[in-house]
């Protein structure tokens, strides 16, 4: 039996006894992506549990082990663990949780120590909880992030993101209904499958696999009728996660639209672009520099991996990171970097280009960065592309349902009054793509 | 053809029929307390029965409460603000602008250059039952609104975020005495400010404006203040109520006959699926041992009329009711009234005496106390011989019930006060945010919206098979909660239980924050109007899994609690209490000024009485009544204020640069006033914030929810440029100073980035030079090379060299700055100590500094006679420490040191001020809070916001100077044993 162990300051650590003996539980945020990310470290020998658990008690245990006026998702994702460790379903003497911690200036850092205040109100302070970080915020002897699993991690982001594409352009038009869905998941157990073998992160099995998940989606046979296409962003967590946005996702497609939810990769090419950007403009080491460039070009590698194979079968590929960055030009700097920052903004303007302009901007209530990057540059993004629809919902326990889907409900009736124009004058699309960049620059300009 | 059109809104159903020219044949308007089903059943045949071809005709549903309901029964459903814009093309084509007040959602169309529709935000709340709120609270029927508002003379400014916060606002001016009809209309301005500030963002109202929906139909002075505000005259077409349904008919495609839709719309029973409680009561046995249970905490009562020997008075004057006892020696309760407070309580209790120097001529009135809102007033008009501190009251007649009481909650109209007892002193205390405040008059006003008087309503709930799960937020939020409920299928039962379910929980996880019961104690008492419905009192039990102790008085504890206080503070001799002589020439005249004494411009209430007594209200510090300065002194606020107004623009060959004051720039303006004015430029400010400035740039605010410091960024931009000043310097900053003290140096994201909202959504900034690039004022050593590249993007010819020297002056300059407040800050502390007064830590940020955004906090502490100083006045004075939290941002890392210094000293307490929507001080508050109960000190957290007065604040601070007076005169007594 591990015994409990503390560093220096009073943390509690997860040993290298505890990697043996405990279960760890992960919060669910995109489905898609965390299924399979969940098998990297079973494979490494964690025992890891994806929580899937739902409905409104997980808000309420939050609320009460949470500063209220904290963010939605920090109340649901430490509701969620709480609520689990209370069920009765797991020997709490023998779990862990795990929780990512950006480093960013966001209160998004503070879930850790939240959910650590949380454990402890909750009499549940023996339980040890893991920083999931790339800022070597806290260290622990039973858990290493080494760069073969980082290496590994995202390899299942670039199968999920891709997986998760190219579903949402697939299932609204499928003439088999449940069929995108059936591929995703046969897919996913592929995928693992492949993994236990030790195989699919290798540069070339990725470009096979990518290939062949990419041409098994284009064999759906689809019945193209024009539809509503809308795009979802927002703060990470409630952008993905159903819990987080009351099903949002399933809500549009109920609604007959086709949606589109950027992926993670330009989040986590973002978050390593920061670093970059924070030297260029205040100045730092030139060798550290380098280093974190070289990771910012593999990103960069894979994330063409996940365009190409789209482009390939005629899929609308992920607006590609270097181009988002160039988006913003003139709208709001590259030194915006807390919370989802500039790229917020960039997905947005990106997404109206692609042929997404109705577009559901979503927040937990009062989120600070989504001041400025979100709901401050809606205005902005009108100016540059006037077919931009966009409505901003704001997520928090209080906020009923009901209002959410009206507001949403009311920017769909404008983009079915926009798409019964645009199938008039279905042949100018084209050319006024082209108006539309170009005016975009301009205004940059 | 022709079409119907259902509008099912969020209090009413109203219903069209249409010819196949547009002509409206038949329109209905009906309120459906919630009886939505059955009232669609009821406006669908008679429109029937008024037009008997309508059947079978297409029919479009719209409305917020009709969404579930159209999707269900296979109805065309059109979303309401598309069915106006709908409907506004058709009626009235080359509408520029529509601007919709409905019962709770306020809208904006923009139909013209670029279409844009802009509905509120999920907090500002409705403005149809806001107003209908407003004239509860004014006691008058929704239609004299608008007449009490034409006859109005002055306004005063009210909050206008959302329902809650004006009331806060509204109730201490009644209790003040200020004129109805002047509040009238200061609500009317404040509908306006908040769909013109909320709605609107930033976009221009201009062209043909066009007035829809209940409020402004009825409402001619309403309409009219929009026009004011917008230089426009706006029009209100003929069946404005009815806009939403034809547009709902307009677009309505699928004929269907009326007797199968009402009979769908019956089988229709919602998703059932809402969360809910268990039952408050199993069955009615359990009710009755619950009821028998509380008649046991009783007070001892006796009969005025042939009762000898001295009385002492007690009054509360609360904030929707007034209380008043009459006590005998023993403590027995010889008479008590519980009345409605209608807005002024000096006729109540002029009333009240009257009534009881008429029933007992000879009654030997020793001595009296009132507490509660309307303190100062009745104190002055009625001589009464103590004000107290509602905390004080309370505590005092809590512990005639339970000596050894741990806690106490009292939920009244308005206020949650929860204290906890330590070595039976008053050690901690918990009072609302004005945004969860208004419990238990919501459950009022709910209550009243349905149909049914408070009572009946409550006792509804006590057997309700699915309390609602509505959660503990703000009462606006619970609005449409209920709303979703309702669709799901809840029962008015189960509403009722859910509602006061809420109350408790808003109590409990809001105002308290407990998780766990027994940290609170088992001795519980609980009182307030509120307690004295059994549905909540079981919902507290149940939440709480204890037995507490509910006095049967428990709606007049403040009173009862001021007449004991009255009898432990009697000394000998007669009381001070108006005699009935007096009362007979009792007079009470009421004026209005504006105080001119400092630059807050406090609206005054000048109350006058009979003998040339006057009593002020309004104020926030003692100037107007003393004409005394506060000790200025010993506030270090005032000195900081004086010390960046010392900052004045010299002259440059560069010409102007101008600086907004407020967030970043704020504490750093002798910084960037040192790096500019030594390049050349001359460096104007804007000024000290105000009402004006803000209100000069509210319409271009994006984000309602943003702090109250970020929305007058706007205003100070616009001021600048409205100085003629044509170019701004407003940097982003993610990282401030490294004071060593945490572990990142951070600036909150709103502090790091708000110039790049101000640069996309202000208009005017396009017409001048707007810097605001990234600067990396952190690195000293690559700041000026950086700074240099930047500054070479606007102007020509500045060198490095210059650029460098620039820098190190800046630097200098702000250290010299800081230094200067330290040494300031450490002088009050000297001198506080040796005069032995209290000090307090008033804890922020920089910018609170900002009269206009601290609202004069600091100099109502001041006239406490308590020294002030700030929070990086102490926080160096501790070694860096280990924080339970991520201790990141820079200007936060300062309070959590400060409070670990506070901790360790116990002559100096903290008071933390908390910016209203301020995501990053819900994890300070408590980091500071923690660190201050380890040792045993007070934490007292104030929110601030567009509020403008100050009563809940002074009972904040004055429970916590009787609290720290109290643990004194106990350390003092166990000092000598």
């Amino acid at each position: 039996m591990a015994t409990l162990e503390y560093d220096k300051t009073g943390r509690l650590l997860f040993t290298k006894e505890m990697k043996k003996e405990y279960k760890i539980l992960l919060p669910m945020m995109a489905a898609t992506q965390f299924r399979i990310m969940k098998r990297v470290f079973d494979e490494y020998g964690y025992n890891t549990e994806l929580l899937e658990t739902d409905g409104p008690e997980i808000a309420q245990v939050g609320l009460k082990y949470v500063h209220n006026d904290t963010c939605y998702p920090a109340l649901l994702v430490i509701g969620q663990f709480i609520h689990a460790l209370q069920s009765g379903k797991y020997d709490v003497h023998k779990t862990a949780l795990l929780i990512t911690q950006t480093g960013g200036g966001c209160r998004a850092s503070n879930y850790i120590h939240l959910l650590r205040k949380a454990l402890k109100k909750a009499g549940l302070d023996f339980v040890p909880v893991i920083s999931l970080n790339m800022s070597g915020l806290e260290s622990n002897p039973g858990f290493k992030l080494t760069l073969p699993i980082i290496r590994k991690l995202v390899g299942a982001l670039v199968y999920g993101d891709t997986l998760m594409l190219l579903r949402n352009q697939t299932k609204p038009y499928e003439v088999n209904k449940g069929e995108s869905d059936a591929l995703v998941n046969s897919w996913i157990d592929n995928i693992i499958n492949q993994f236990n073998q030790g195989k699919g992160f290798k540069l070339e099995q990725q470009k096979q696999n990518l290939d062949d998940i990419a041409r098994s989606f284009a064999q759906i046979k689809l019945d193209k009728v024009p539809k509503i296409k809308v795009g979802v962003v927002g703060e990470i967590y409630v952008k993905y996660a159903p819990l987080g946005n009351n099903n949002l996702e399933a809500f549009l497609q109920e609604q007959d639209c086709e949606v589109c939810v950027p992926g993670i990769m330009g989040f986590a090419l973002f978050k390593v672009d920061n670093r970059l950007q924070d030297i260029k403009l205040y100045g730092g080491n030139a060798i550290k520099f380098k280093l974190i460039n070289a990771l910012y070009k593999y990103l960069e590698k894979m994330e063409s991996l996940i365009i190409n194979c789209t482009v390939k079968y005629g899929f609308t590929p992920p607006g590609k990171y270097s181009h988002l960055r160039d988006l913003v030009d003139g709208v709001i700097g590259l030194g915006n970097k807390m919370g989802e920052g500039w790229l917020l903004t960039a997905e947005m303007l990106e997404l109206a280009e692609s042929g997404y302009p109705n577009i559901v901007c979503t927040q937990p209530f009062g989120c600070l960065p989504n001041h400025i990057c979100g709901k401050g540059m809606i205005r902005k993004i009108k100016e540059i592309n006037p077919k931009a629809n966009i409505v901003a919902i704001d997520y928090d326990p209080g906020a009923s349902r009901v209002n959410q889907e009206n507001r949403i409900k009311l920017m769909l009736s404008v983009a079915k009054e926009n798409l019964q124009k645009q199938q008039s004058t279905e042949h100018h699309s084209t050319v006024q793509k082209v108006k539309v960049k170009a005016k975009a620059k301009a205004l940059a300009d | 053809m022709m079409k119907v059109g259902l509008d099912v809104g969020s209090t009413t159903v109203k219903c069209v029929v249409l010819d196949e020219a547009n002509n409206i044949l038949f329109s209905t308007y009906e309120r459906h307390y919630s009886q939505i089903k059955q009232k669609i059943a009821d406006v669908l045949t008679k429109a029937k029965r008024a037009v008997p071809q309508c059947d079978n005709s297409p029919l479009g549903i719209s409305g917020s409460a009709g969404m579930g309901l159209a999707e269900a029964c296979g109805i065309d459903f059109v979303q309401e603000v598309y069915a106006t814009r709908v409907a506004t093309n058709t009626f009235i084509p080359g509408t520029d602008v529509v601007i919709e007040l409905g019962g709770e959602d306020a809208k904006i169309l923009f139909l013209t250059g670029g279409m844009e529709v802009r509905m509120n935000g999920t907090c500002a709340g409705g403005t149809g039952a806001f107003i209908d709120q407003m004239a509860t609270l004014l006691n008058v029927p929704i239609e004299e609104l608008n007449a009490l508002a034409e006859k109005s003379e002055k306004v005063y400014t009210i909050a206008s975020r959302c329902g809650v916060f004006a009331k806060t606002d509204i109730q201490p001016l009644l209790n003040q005495g200020a004129r109805k009809s002047d509040i009238a209309q200061s609500i009317f301005n404040a509908v306006v400010n908040q769909t013109v500030a909320g709605l609107a963002q930033g976009r221009e109202i201009t062209g043909q404006v066009v007035y829809l929906g209940g409020p402004l139909t009825f409402m001619e002075q309403l309409r009219k203040d929009f026009d004011k505000v917008l230089k426009t005259e706006g029009i209100c077409p003929e069946n404005s109520l009815y806009y939403v349904s034809c547009g709902a008919a307009l677009c309505a495609q699928k004929a269907v006959n009326f007797e199968q839709v009402i009979s769908e719309i019956n089988n229709y029973h919602g998703s059932g699926n809402f969360a809910y409680n268990p039952p408050l009561f199993k069955n009615k046995e359990e009710y009755r041992a619950f009821e028998e249970r509380h008649q046991k905490a009783t007070v001892k009562t006796g009969d005025l009329d042939t009762y000898k020997g001295k009385v002492f008075v007690g009054i509360d004057a609360g904030s929707t009711t007034v209380k008043a006892v009459v006590v005998g020696e023993d403590g027995q309760l010889l008479k008590s009234s519980y009345l409605p407070n209608s807005g002024n309580p000096v006729p109540i209790i002029k009333d009240f005496l009257e009534k009881l120097y008429e029933e007992c001529p000879d009654i030997d009135v020793a001595s009296s106390a009132v507490t509660g809102y309307g303190e100062e007033i009745i104190k002055n008009a009625f001589m009464v011989d103590y004000g107290i501190v509602e905390t004080v009251a309370h505590f005092t007649a809590a512990k005639s019930f339970m000596p050894d009481v741990e806690f106490i909650i009292d939920i009244g109209g308005q206020d949650i006060k929860c204290f906890k007892i330590h070595n039976k002193a008053i050690d901690n205390i918990f009072l609302n945010e004005a945004c969860s405040s208004g419990c238990g008059s919501f459950l009022q006003t709910f209550a009243n919206a349905l149909g049914y008087s408070i009572e009946e309503f409550s006792k509804l709930g006590l057997f309700a098979k699915q309390p609602v799960d509505l959660g503990s937020r703000c009462t606006v939020f619970m609005n449409s909660s209920v709303k979703q409920a309702q669709k799901d299928g809840a029962t008015i039962e189960d509403i009722s239980a859910g509602l006061s379910l809420s109350v408790v929980k808003n109590a409990l996880y809001k105002v308290i924050r407990v998780s766990d019961p027994n940290k609170l104690g088992t001795k519980i008492v609980v009182q307030g109007g509120t307690f004295l419905n059994d549905a909540v009192l079981r919902a507290f039990e149940q939440e709480m899994g204890v037995e507490v102790v509910r006095p049967t008085i428990s709606g007049l504890m403040g009173a009862y609690g001021a007449a004991l206080y009255a009898q432990a503070n009697y000394k000998e001799g007669k009381s001070t209490l108006i005699t009935a002589q007096q009362l007979k020439n009792f007079v009470h005249e009421i004026t209005v000024v504006n105080c001119g004494g400092c630059s807050n411009n406090c609206r005054l209430t000048i109350n006058k009485f009979s003998d040339g007594r006057r009593f002020i209200g309004g104020n926030r510090c003692e100037k107007p009544i003393t004409k005394k300065k506060p000790n200025e002194a010993l506030n270090i606020y005032e000195y900081k204020l004086k010390l960046l107004q010392e900052y004045k623009p010299k002259p440059g060959k560069r010409g102007k640069i101008g600086l907004p004051m407020g967030l970043n720039i704020y504490e750093l303006l002798p910084f960037w006033y040192a790096f500019f004015t030594e390049l050349g430029f001359e460096v104007c400010t804007s000024p000290i914030s105000n009402r004006k400035i803000y209100a000069s740039g509210q319409q271009t605010i994006p984000s309602d929810t943003v702090c109250y410091p970020a929305k007058l960024m706007h205003g100070h931009v616009q001021t600048l440029i409205n100085e003629g000043i044509d170019t701004i310097f407003y940097p982003c900053l993610s990282y401030n100073f490294d004071e060593g003290m945490g572990d990142n140096h951070y600036n909150c994201p709103v502090v790091a980035y708000y110039s790049e909202v101000i640069k996309t959504n202000m208009k005017d900034v396009r017409k001048i030079t707007f810097i605001n690039d990234y600067f990396g004022i952190h690195r000293k050593k690559d700041f000026p090379k950086k700074a240099c590249e930047i500054l070479a993007k606007y102007f020509d010819g500045i060198t490095l060299k210059e650029v460098k020297n620039a820098a190190k002056l800046a630097y200098i300059e702000y250290d010299r700055h800081m230094a200067k407040i330290k040494a300031r800050g450490e002088a009050i502390i000297e001198q506080a100590r040796h005069e032995k007064k209290e000090i307090i830590v008033l804890a922020g940020r920089p910018y609170h500094v900002d009269p206009e955004i601290n609202k004069g906090i600091d100099k109502l502490i001041s006239s406490f006679n308590v020294a002030i100083v700030s929070e990086d006045v102490v926080c160096d004075k501790v070694e860096k420490f280990r924080t339970g939290v991520l201790n990141q941002w820079t200007y936060h890392a300062r309070l959590y040191s400060a409070a670990h210094y506070i901790a360790q000293h116990d002559d100096i307490n903290l008071v933390q001020l908390v910016s209203f929507g301020c995501g990053v001080d819900a994890i300070t508050t408590d980091e500071v809070r923690e660190i201050l109960e380890s040792e045993g000190k007070i934490y007292t957290q104030i929110k601030i916001d567009e509020i403008t007065n100050l009563g809940a604040v002074k009972i904040r601070l004055r429970s916590l100077l009787a609290a720290i007076e109290e643990q004194k005169n106990k350390e003092k007594i166990n000092a000598n044993n």
